[in-house]
């Protein structure tokens, strides 16, 4: 075995140490091992359901306090629901990075509106958007409603205006939301499903 | 999925093809492990790349982007040339011996009744020869020639294992290993399921591809059965439900369809729905249409509705055409369409050619993007450098950006691919101003119907009249709208066979679409979803996995629809005389004892109909069996047909060599500025495909740290082949073409793509994987779909992302 | 607390015995990585970089799909690729776990000098406690699969503690539960020896005659195993080590210097010691490439 000087050296220098350093003081009593503490321990368990792909995951979410009028729960943790028939605790990729989801940096925190011909946002109220957009969206209607066609057909549709559906919304808001489209006669509607 | 994840371990043969389960949906491919290890299954894949799931499989199979017709055809000729079959099944479950009119017929690649102006068929002449009696006239020696298996077989003798290697350069061994694997599954006790994602749906012939398939299922008898099935694995967490509800142009809430201007009569419109039997002693279920109709206007219209102004049919707007997404984009490059919500979706990366995309939402008025993240979309008119070259002070458009919560935030239901409705309970409080989803479109409603209150204005009176009779107007609970989709009774509901009892009391929450009833007694925003919340409460919620008969049916884990089902036809998976063909995986038998149908499953049929009374498995089908012939409702044909994609590589349809109308699907809807767009082999002469990697989810993933830290900058895949070719090296930046745009990526040259020899010429395959944007915390990088044709399948407009031309070079 | 149940087996470079009293009820535990079964999904790297809040940086693609491209003190596990053909025109992804193999005679608390900075549990664990670390390095030469990493930012040791805390409470580790194909399982070595034999004999009827666990006896067995396809081609699996030992400059140090230490080389060396700890690794390597 070839041993270099400069190796030779680091042999002798991680020798001197081990036993050099608790000679002097280093005591191993002060060095005990310790665990980290487990960091889930009174937190609040939630079951909850993956929101990316089809599987349907069960998940845990780990939240900060118990609860109590004066805590505001963070999700500090997310992982597989153990019961769960299908994934049975696991979770893939997206699934167990979820945490960064939920807080993720690029959540939009506000309303926020976009002028024509502007280079920027600006903060507006939810009352002020609302307002605005029932009142863009009635005066489109208004105009542009075909109640009858060249046939003198009754169709009662408004071609004007679309609505894009989400993905991953719950069948409440699914339901809402066509309730909410249909009635003011959009055709122009879909879901993430169509592409 | 006509079964469901878990079930997926019953299988002894996996055939993954037209997806990736491995990549997309890893949890689930579990069950696939599962099987391999503890029934000794076999996996087969079948892709143009050696996927992720390719690596975990006994046998792979590469084939040509977008020739998965051509490659199932051969399957189909192989299974009925050797007649290895599952001869019992087919006879009894399918329409192998019904007879097809003498006029309909097919030559040079077109089926009778088309119109090549219209690029539309005529289909008249795609019937059944009705008897006397009303019925279908049958064979069932199934020696005449006008049957259906005499029809689908001459169809497909064409589809030769040479024809396979030609089109699809699978390589003739390799195919015809791949068949005889299937082929074993024709045995009454084995079975193989089929995974299919995007890889099916994302073509111009993608809802053929996906009835090819099930075609080959039903040959070998693998549908209602325990490892069997057609399993569409669903891209999105709820885009099942959202479906189911209805959320697209042309549908209601559980595939109820919206009438067309033709049908201004509402009596007709039901009655063309109210299917009759075609055969003696089917169910057809869709007979009960007027029910679920009915009960569908009572729930989104209330006491407004009445038999009087026929439940409010004249408030349904009426269809002259449809108007999916790219028609929507279309209309609005032409300056038709003012204002656009997207809520949840993000089409500027979602949709095909982005620069078409970019430019229509310029011309909007107003847009209004609901989200929980910052989507590319709701930045379009912004200037993001190279990935989004555009100038802010030209776009005219009002944009609006409001923050919804998070599935973290909210309780709620999701439906899998399993059809699982499962219930979800908030964990946290969102960020800083965020409302829910329904807060929001309360919010937009509630004030678009005070001005219509306050001003009238064109035909108020849907939105006058929808119930809104939620405890908190602006804030409809999730467990109020959960109630009303599942549905209640609003007077009592009495047993139509002795009217003293009654099954549901005025006020109750119905057990099932059973309960429905056609009169304005009930009220169901979704029949599917009946019974989800019963008078027994919310069975989305239940969280009991036992599993009492060992097959996988955790029939009290949440709700699955329709009645709880957890395998679709599942009649199908016993003989005629109601014994499972395959006792080991029994799901459903009939116990003539009880003189009923039960087992591990709720059995999806007449649950006391007898064995000897003759109703087959299929009860929604009038027929009463499983259509090889599709009659009139497919747009290209009753056959499944190949057709090349719209951008090809090839210049002729090998199957049809000598009509240049039948190059590709001559029933897909093509706008008119569109051919001149569509990239030519010459000036592109590389195959490419778009698709998603495992570390990613589609767009949303960009914005999540610990995802972004394991792909963190876009790249493309190159075979080695091709790389040495053009002098590219793993790591070089390339810039990707189409005929719609370029992207810069770096490259990743692999082992995983080879070229193949599709009509006697070598073919290089390129592989973009999706996910990168200008606005995530990864690198920043190019809509993938910037180079994406504007063309789509001809029933389901969904994109053709799958298979289209691009050139590569070394930046 | 969490020492009950994961009683001390060994520390670094302390002479007094741990207590031995206790009738080991912490079973030695592993991890088995089933490489037949793993998809390279990187669930593992994320729910590791999740549970122990760390966040590696969000780097560049050098044309592989390796990434992070190699462990780091962020990121303690990773996912290596290598494209194979064993056979002609059999194309195999072979997908490597990379992290600690918590081997039973570990070569980086041998080579550790400071006292409590590494320490192996009864269960066989070896878990790096960075508040004693020094910086040294030492762990990464005593390494015969190159694991332990110098943070930039505190120059102290890092690599996958197996979820100490979670084991301690009788969780298993993230990695494992997370791991959707169920390549990675966990349990008593035993239970993961007999779970690997039942792998290896599915591999041999699918037509690997080669499988075969990944054990290796020159680091006294690993609580860390590999079910591999090719047992006999370890180094396709990204240059898994065939044979791997400690580095014989520890063994030389446990040898010989160790009594000659006592004796002469004391104080001189001991200042070199100290020149470690305040100029930290990097340093040493580039006094390395001077000789």
């Amino acid at each position: 075995m070839q041993v270099t000087r400069r190796q030779f050296f680091r042999i002798c220098a991680a020798g001197v140490g081990s036993s050099s350093l608790a000679a002097l003081g280093f005591a191993p009593g002060e060095a005990l091992a310790e665990v980290r503490a487990f960091k889930l321990a009174r937190t609040t368990e939630t079951r909850n359901t993956c929101p990316y792909c089809s599987v349907g995951c069960g998940l845990l979410m780990y939240s900060l306090g118990d609860n109590a009028k004066n805590t505001r729960g963070k999700i500090i943790h997310v992982e597989g629901d153990p019961d769960h028939p299908v994934n049975r605790g696991t979770l893939c990729p997206k699934g167990a990075g979820l945490l960064d989801f939920v807080n993720s940096p690029h959540r939009l925190q506000y309303p926020q509106y976009r002028a024509p011909g502007s280079k920027e946002w600006t903060r507006i109220s939810w009352d002020d958007a609302f307002s605005r957009i029932a009142r863009l969206m009635k005066d489109d209607r208004d105009k542009h409603f075909i109640a009858k066609n060249d046939k003198g057909e009754t169709v009662n549709r408004w071609l004007s205006t679309g609505f894009l559906a989400a993905s991953a919304s719950s069948n409440e808001t699914g339901y809402l939301t066509y309730k909410v489209v249909r009635s003011m006669g959009i055709l122009g509607f879909d879901n993430q499903a169509r592409v | 999925m006509t079964n469901h994840w878990v079930d997926i371990k019953n299988t002894d043969l996996v055939l993954i093809m037209g997806g990736n389960a491995a990549e997309a949906h890893p949890c689930g491919f579990k069950w696939v492990t599962e099987a391999k290890a503890h029934r000794k299954a076999r996996l087969i894949v079948v892709d143009p790349r050696f996927t992720r799931s390719a690596a975990m499989s006994d046998f792979y199979a590469p084939i040509r982007a977008g020739s998965d017709i051509a490659f199932l055809g051969g399957v189909i000729n192989y299974l009925l040339g050797h007649d290895r079959i599952h001869h019992e099944y087919v006879k009894h479950y399918t329409d192998f011996s019904f007879l097809v009119k003498d006029e309909f017929a097919f030559a040079n690649g077109l089926f009778t009744g088309y119109d090549a102006e219209k690029r539309k068929y005529d289909k008249s002449s795609w019937g059944y020869q009705i008897g006397d009696d009303g019925y279908v006239r049958v064979d069932p020696t199934l020696q005449n020639p006008r049957c259906v298996y005499q029809l689908m077989k001459a169809h497909y003798s064409r589809y030769t294992p040479e024809m396979v290697a030609t089109i699809c350069g699978t390589p003739k061994e390799a195919f015809l290993k791949v068949c005889a694997a299937i082929a074993d599954t024709a045995a009454p006790d084995k079975t193989m399921t089929i995974m299919y994602a995007l890889g099916w749906t994302q073509h111009s012939v993608g809802s053929q591809m996906i009835r090819t398939g099930a075609m080959v299922q039903l040959l070998l008898g693998n549908i209602g059965v325990a490892g069997g099935g057609m399993n569409a694995l669903r891209g999105h967490s709820n885009i099942q439900g959202l479906t189911d509800l209805g959320l697209l142009s042309n549908l209601m809430p559980g595939y109820l369809t919206l009438p067309n201007d033709a049908e201004q009569d509402y009596a007709a419109y039901v009655g063309k729905r109210t299917l009759k039997p075609l055969r003696p002693g089917q169910l057809s279920y869709w007979q009960n249409y007027p029910r679920f109709h009915v009960s569908l206007m009572k729930a989104w219209f209330g006491d407004a509705v009445t038999a009087d102004n026929n439940w409010g049919y004249d408030w349904l707007p009426k269809l002259d055409k449809g108007y999916d997404l790219m028609q929507m984009f279309e209309d609005m490059g032409q300056g038709k369409v003012n204002g656009y919500v997207c809520q949840g979706f993000n089409p500027l990366g979602s949709a095909p050619c982005k620069v078409k995309v970019s430019n229509s939402l310029s011309k909007l008025k107003f847009m209004v993007v609901i989200d929980p993240l910052v989507t590319e979309t709701s930045e379009f008119w912004q200037n993001h450098g190279e990935y989004n070259d555009v100038d802010p002070a030209k776009i005219q458009t009002e944009v609006f950006r409001l923050p919804s919560t998070c599935f973290a935030e909210e309780n709620g239901s999701l439906i899998n691919s399993g059809r699982w409705l499962q219930w979800h309970w908030k964990a946290a409080e969102p960020p800083a101003e965020t409302l829910s989803d329904q807060e929001i479109m309360a919010g937009i409603f509630l004030r678009v119907r005070a001005l219509y209150q306050k001003e009238g204005g064109a035909f108020p009176d849907p939105i006058l009249n929808v119930a809104w009779k939620y405890k908190i107007p602006s804030f409809p609970s999730p467990e109020e709208l959960a109630r009303e989709f599942s549905g209640k009774a609003l007077k009592d509901v009495t047993d139509p066979k002795d009217p003293g009892r009654v099954l549901v009391k005025a006020g109750e929450q119905l057990s099932g679409f059973a309960d429905l009833r056609d009169d304005g007694s009930t009220s169901c925003g979704c029949w599917l979803f009946a019974g989800s919340w019963s008078e027994k409460g919310n069975l989305m919620a239940r969280r009991d996995n036992a599993d009492p008969y060992g097959v996988g049916q955790t029939l009290n884990w949440a709700y699955a629809w329709p009645a709880n089902r957890r395998i679709l036809y599942n009649r199908a998976s016993c003989d005629p005389s109601g014994k499972p063909y395959d006792p080991t995986r029994a799901i459903v038998a009939w116990d003539a004892a009880a003189g009923k149908w039960g087992g591990a499953d709720v059995p999806d049929f007449k649950i006391d109909s007898a064995p000897q009374d003759g109703m087959n498995p299929f009860i929604m089908n009038p027929e009463g069996v499983a259509r090889f012939f599709a009659v009139d409702a497919m747009a290209e044909g009753p056959f499944p047909e190949h057709y090349e994609p719209f951008e090809t590589p090839l210049a002729v349809n090998p199957l049809s060599p000598k009509n240049p109308e039948v190059r590709s699907n001559p029933a897909a809807r093509v706008f008119k500025d569109i051919w001149p767009t569509l990239g030519k082999p010459d000036a592109f002469p590389y195959v490419c495909t778009t698709y998603r990697l495992t570390e990613h989810f589609h767009f949303w993933t960009q914005h999540v740290r610990l995802d972004a830290i394991l792909q963190p900058e876009q790249f493309v895949e190159i075979g080695e082949e091709l790389a040495k070719e053009k002098g590219i090296k793993a790591g070089d930046h390339v810039r990707v073409k189409s005929s719609h745009g370029f992207i810069v990526a770096v490259a990743v040259v692999t082992k995983r793509l080879k070229a193949l020899t599709i009509d006697g010429r070598k073919t290089h395959t390129v592989g973009v994987p999706i996910h990168w944007g200008f606005m995530g915390l990864t690198r920043n990088g190019y809509i993938a779909n910037t180079l994406t044709p504007y063309v789509a399948d001809a029933n389901s407009q969904t994109p053709e992302f799958k298979a289209f031309l691009v050139n590569l070079e070394k930046v | 607390m969490a020492l009950q149940s994961l009683d001390i087996k060994a520390r670094s470079a302390t002479t007094t015995p741990p207590p031995d009293v206790r009738a080991r009820g912490a079973v030695p535990v592993a991890k088995l990585i089933d490489i037949s079964k793993c998809i390279g999904c990187k669930a593992c790297q994320v729910a590791c970089m999740e549970w122990n809040d760390l966040r590696d940086e969000v780097g560049t693609n050098a044309g592989t799909y390796d990434n992070p491209r190699d462990l780091t003190a962020q990121s303690w596990t990773v996912m290596r690729f290598s494209e194979v053909e064993v056979e002609q025109d059999r194309l195999e992804w072979l997908i490597r776990k990379d992290g600690c193999m918590h081997c039973a005679d570990p070569g980086c608390l041998k080579a550790c000098p400071a006292p409590g900075a590494i320490v192996q549990y009864a269960n066989g664990i070896v878990d790096f406690h960075e508040e004693h670390c020094i910086g040294c390095g030492y762990c990464i030469t005593g390494c015969p699969f190159n694991i332990p990493r110098i943070s930039q930012k505190d120059s102290k040791a890092y690599k996958c503690t197996l979820c100490s805390d979670r084991v301690a409470i009788g969780l298993e580790p993230a990695c494992i539960k997370t791991c959707p194909t169920g390549a990675l399982v966990f349990g008593t070595k035993d239970d993961m020896v007999l779970h690997a034999e039942g792998r290896i004999a599915d591999l041999k009827e699918r037509g690997y005659s080669h499988a075969a666990l990944y054990d290796p006896k020159g680091v006294g067995g690993t609580h860390v195993m590999y079910v591999l396809q090719h047992g006999d081609k370890p180094e396709l699996y990204a240059n898994l080590p065939r044979d791997p030992s400690i580095s014989p400059l520890v063994s030389l140090w446990k040898g010989v210097t160790k009594p000659l230490m006592s004796f002469g080389l004391g104080l001189a060396v001991f200042a070199g010691f100290f020149h470690y700890v305040t100029a930290g690794p990097k340093e040493v390597e580039e006094e390395e490439k001077t000789d």
